[in-house]
């Protein structure tokens, strides 16, 4: 299984906004292993989804030229579950860009309903920092390859009117 | 704005960037050893509070920047020479750079930093 959590972007906007969708299917082994007749997904994965959407907006941002890690959740907040069949929409807002990382305030909506919101904090691995962590030269998790196929597929869906023009 | 305006502001960076107590900041609670700031936590307080107060803070002008520490003119067997404190004395003149080297090893550099500590530099930044 690969270390994915989201399933596709729905609107890509450089260095502003992201939105993701991650479907939520029977078929996956985290449902079962943490409360085995009731399967939910861990909130612990939503969060990692959600960090995808955000790191994946930042290092669009940067060109990919940093490594981006995910720093700290510094607030998170869940008010429902979710289970198979459920849609989540993952909404990241980048609200600070900086040499050394930055910010991220997320929502998650789950079919529609705010289920939780967390703010998230990533921080950009140091060239001579990475080398000590023996981090791969390439962008981890994603591949670049994969990586710009999503992003392109979520510019042509995004609403032509709301792309900000500014950006690209 | 007064050192009271800017201590209350301070402390409120410091409850969202380390989800503590407004009660546990106080003006001598150390970032690490009270607070139980970590290394990262640094970097987000720097960036909210420039977001609180509308500054700009440089790399290595609030928290010092860790080459400094590899550099063997500053730091030997773990400990800053006098070479090395008075480069931070020179980068950090809002810390109380005299305390520090009273046993300068370099693991007890986060003492350093209280919460007074941070409203001094803010001084030194809005006036």
């Amino acid at each position: 299984m690969r270390w994915i959590w989201i399933d596709r972007f729905e609107e890509f906007h450089s260095g502003k906004s992201a939105t993701a969708i991650k479907m939520v299917s029977r078929a996956e082994d985290h449902l079962y292993e943490q409360t085995p007749l009731y399967p939910v997904m861990p909130h612990s994965l939503i969060l990692e989804g959600l960090a995808q959407t955000g790191g994946i907006l930042l290092g669009e941002a940067n060109d990919f030229k940093e490594k981006v890690v995910l720093a700290k959740i510094t607030s998170a907040s869940f008010f429902d579950h979710a289970v198979p069949g459920d849609e989540l929409r993952y909404i990241a807002k980048l609200v600070d860009i900086r040499t050394e990382g930055g910010l991220a305030e997320c929502q998650v909506l789950k079919n529609g309903t705010l289920m939780a919101q967390a703010e998230i904090f990533f921080a950009h691995v140091d060239q001579s920092r990475s080398q000590e962590m023996a981090l791969p030269q390439e962008n981890f998790v994603f591949g670049q390859g994969h990586l710009s196929e999503m992003i392109k597929k979520a510019r042509a869906m995004t609403p032509r009117d709301s792309i900000d023009t500014t950006t690209t | 704005m007064s050192q009271d305006e800017i201590f209350q502001k301070v402390a409120t960076t410091l409850v969202d960037a380390l989800g503590v107590d407004e009660d546990e900041v106080t003006k001598d609670a150390t970032l690490t050893g009270d607070l139980g700031a970590e290394s990262i936590d640094f970097l987000d307080i720097v960036f909210r509070l420039e977001k609180n107060f509308d500054i700009k803070i440089p790399r290595g002008d609030l928290f010092p920047d860790e080459k400094l520490f590899s550099d063997a003119r500053f730091v030997k067997n773990g400990k800053m020479t006098a070479e090395g404190l008075a480069e931070l004395r020179q980068r950090l003149p809002f810390a109380d750079i005299d305390a520090f080297a009273k046993n300068p090893s370099v693991k007890e550099l986060s003492s350093l930093y209280t919460v007074e500590t941070i409203v001094k530099y803010i001084e030194g930044k809005i006036r």
